[in-house]
């Protein structure tokens, strides 16, 4: 059975798509007749793709000069949650009481969907920019914290012993010894927080209307321009695949033992 | 006086109703430049006795004393090789041992410190590995790492924790050589903890039996006037040789034993096997593998 054929890795994942593409044909022929069908939407959006970078008007652009846009607020967001969530993350790892004093706010805030934290971003900053990274930094931080945080715990006992037979200072532990131990915990928790943060700009995007994947999306939803949406849906998927797999090398790049 | 003196040292575990006692009443003297080993059952406080010596835990009651000043956090005059070679795996073998080697000697310059760090390497036989990563090494050339990293510190005594009882016997044999050698030119005083009285027999010059736990105490001290180098083969049919390892096996086995209690307790181990976090997430990731479906077992031997 093994090695049948050599293309299956390329073959197997194309026949999933030539299902997909059946099922939407048939949905759009038939029930759903608002819904573009697949040529349709590439006609409609061939412009878009094959200028990716051309600048029209402020709401017509090619779609990867869209994505740039989303990416760029992404990546401020982004890094916020880490800068932020990474040493809440050790200190809750490290201090049992300060875990305890923290660990149910955590958990309370974080199931808040990021439609919710939007508005008091608003409030807080009266600009859409600002409200948008507050509330992507504060949707993604979460996984960098807890992950960061199970890291600590799960140090072995035995690197902390080498540490205190040496007698390395406070500082020389953390970053010689806690830190490194700590990254493979840390990087999958990098890998979920990207994760939600590319989830969260959408959502943030089409609620402030600011320039981007998402807003780009709900404009062309408000145009009647549904080819786009779809377009926009395949881009948002795509381009979150790839950041995924790219936080996937740099996770294994920094696996240690 | 002694080197290493420790006096009436107990220490127990456990919260006040269910605390057992582990060691109790532990006296022991360590004159400079002697190796002594310590052999008993696993699970008798062996661990919990280099521990103490370490400072890595302190003791219920009773005091342990090196070079008449009292032991009370652990610190780099004692080098401790641990069963489980505690190496940084994210270090080289020469960053391993050059971070103990710049902690001790911060005032040295930094060719000096890796002179001295690649001296150590090369004493261990491991300058071909230098560059290399714990976990691209075999066993028995990461306990070298371990002892390498110990000496360097240039410590006052080395505590070996049942440094070889993980390798395989023929890589033991050679590493209890190669210890013995490198303390006949160092001259340093070592504390072996071992559960293997021959080890103990081909290595000190002097063994001690403890008892089984709990409550284990230090059985009579045993001189092993054997001459050095001493051979592997021909020690088995030295009378002498013979005789200690009686000795010390009928303590280990009759007074030693008379005190252990016997627990019966059945442990359900949960029947699946760890699911390897390295694999890819996708829709095809294996499911969970339960023990009883595994047919084969491979196991790697260096």
């Amino acid at each position: 059975m093994k090695d049948k054929f050599k293309f299956d890795w390329l073959l197997l994942p194309l026949l999933g798509a030539a299902f997909v593409l059946i099922i939407w044909t048939a949905t759009s022929a038939t029930w759903a007749k608002g819904l573009p069908s697949p040529v349709k939407t590439w006609t409609g959006s061939k412009l878009y793709i094959e200028k990716p970078f051309e600048k029209r008007g402020e709401q017509d652009q090619g779609i990867l000069r869209f994505t740039w846009y989303s990416l760029q607020m992404v990546i401020k967001g982004y890094l916020i949650a880490l800068i932020v969530g990474t040493p809440i993350g050790f200190c809750l790892g490290l201090s049992k009481t300060f875990g305890k004093i923290f660990d149910p706010i955590i958990q309370i805030l974080r199931p808040v969907s990021p439609l919710a934290w939007l508005p008091l971003g608003l409030i807080l900053f009266q600009r859409p920019g600002p409200s948008a990274l507050f509330t992507i930094a504060l949707c993604a931080m979460w996984p960098t914290v807890l992950n960061t945080a199970v890291g600590v715990r799960a140090i072995p006992q035995d690197y902390l012993n080498v540490a205190k037979v040496l007698k390395l200072s406070r500082w020389k532990t953390l970053f010689k010894v806690m830190v490194p131990a700590t990254l493979p915990y840390m990087f999958t928790g990098f890998r979920l927080s990207l994760g939600i943060a590319w989830l969260v700009i959408v959502a943030a995007e089409m609620l402030t209307g600011s320039p981007g994947v998402g807003g780009f999306l709900w404009q062309e939803y408000n145009s009647l321009i549904y080819e786009h949406i779809i377009l926009c849906i395949l881009t948002i998927g795509i381009t979150g695949f790839i950041l995924d797999k790219l936080m996937g090398l740099m996770e294994k790049r920094f696996k240690t033992a | 006086m002694p080197f290493l003196e420790l006096k009436n040292v107990s220490k127990g575990y456990g919260a006040k109703d269910e605390r057992t006692e582990v060691l109790r009443d532990i006296n022991l003297q360590i004159e400079k430049g002697e190796f002594v080993a310590i052999v008993g059952y696993s699970g008798a406080g062996k661990t919990t006795l280099i521990s103490l010596i370490a400072g890595l835990a302190k003791p219920d009651s009773g005091t342990l004393t090196l070079n008449d000043l009292e032991i009370t956090e652990p610190g780099p005059d004692r080098g401790i090789v641990f069963q489980n070679y505690s190496l940084l795996p994210w270090l080289t073998v020469y960053e391993n041992i050059y971070l103990a080697v710049d902690q001790v000697f911060p005032n040295w310059s930094a060719a000096k410190k890796q002179q001295h760090t690649d001296k150590y390497i090369a004493m261990v036989s491991l300058s071909p590995a230098r560059e290399k990563r714990p976990a691209e090494l075999s066993g028995g050339m990461r306990q070298r790492v371990s002892v390498a990293r110990s000496l360097s510190i240039d410590p006052q005594i080395l505590l070996l924790d049942e440094p070889l009882s993980a390798l395989d016997a023929l890589t033991r044999a050679t590493l209890q050589d190669e210890i013995v050698r490198i303390w006949e030119t160092d001259k340093k005083t070592v504390v072996l903890i071992t559960n293997d009285v021959d080890e103990g027999l081909l290595m000190a010059d002097r063994i001690i039996p403890l008892s089984a736990g709990p409550n284990a105490t230090l059985g009579p001290s045993i001189q092993v006037d054997l001459p050095r180098p001493r051979d592997r083969k021909a020690i088995n049919h030295n009378t002498r040789f013979q005789e200690i390892r009686r000795e010390v096996i009928d303590y280990l086995l009759g007074t030693g034993a008379r005190q252990r209690t016997t627990v019966t307790r059945k442990l359900f181990l949960p029947d699946i096997e760890p699911e390897d976090l390295s694999v890819p997430r996708n829709l095809f990731r294996k499911r969970p593998v339960r023990r009883q479906e595994i047919k084969t077992e491979t196991m790697e031997i260096s």
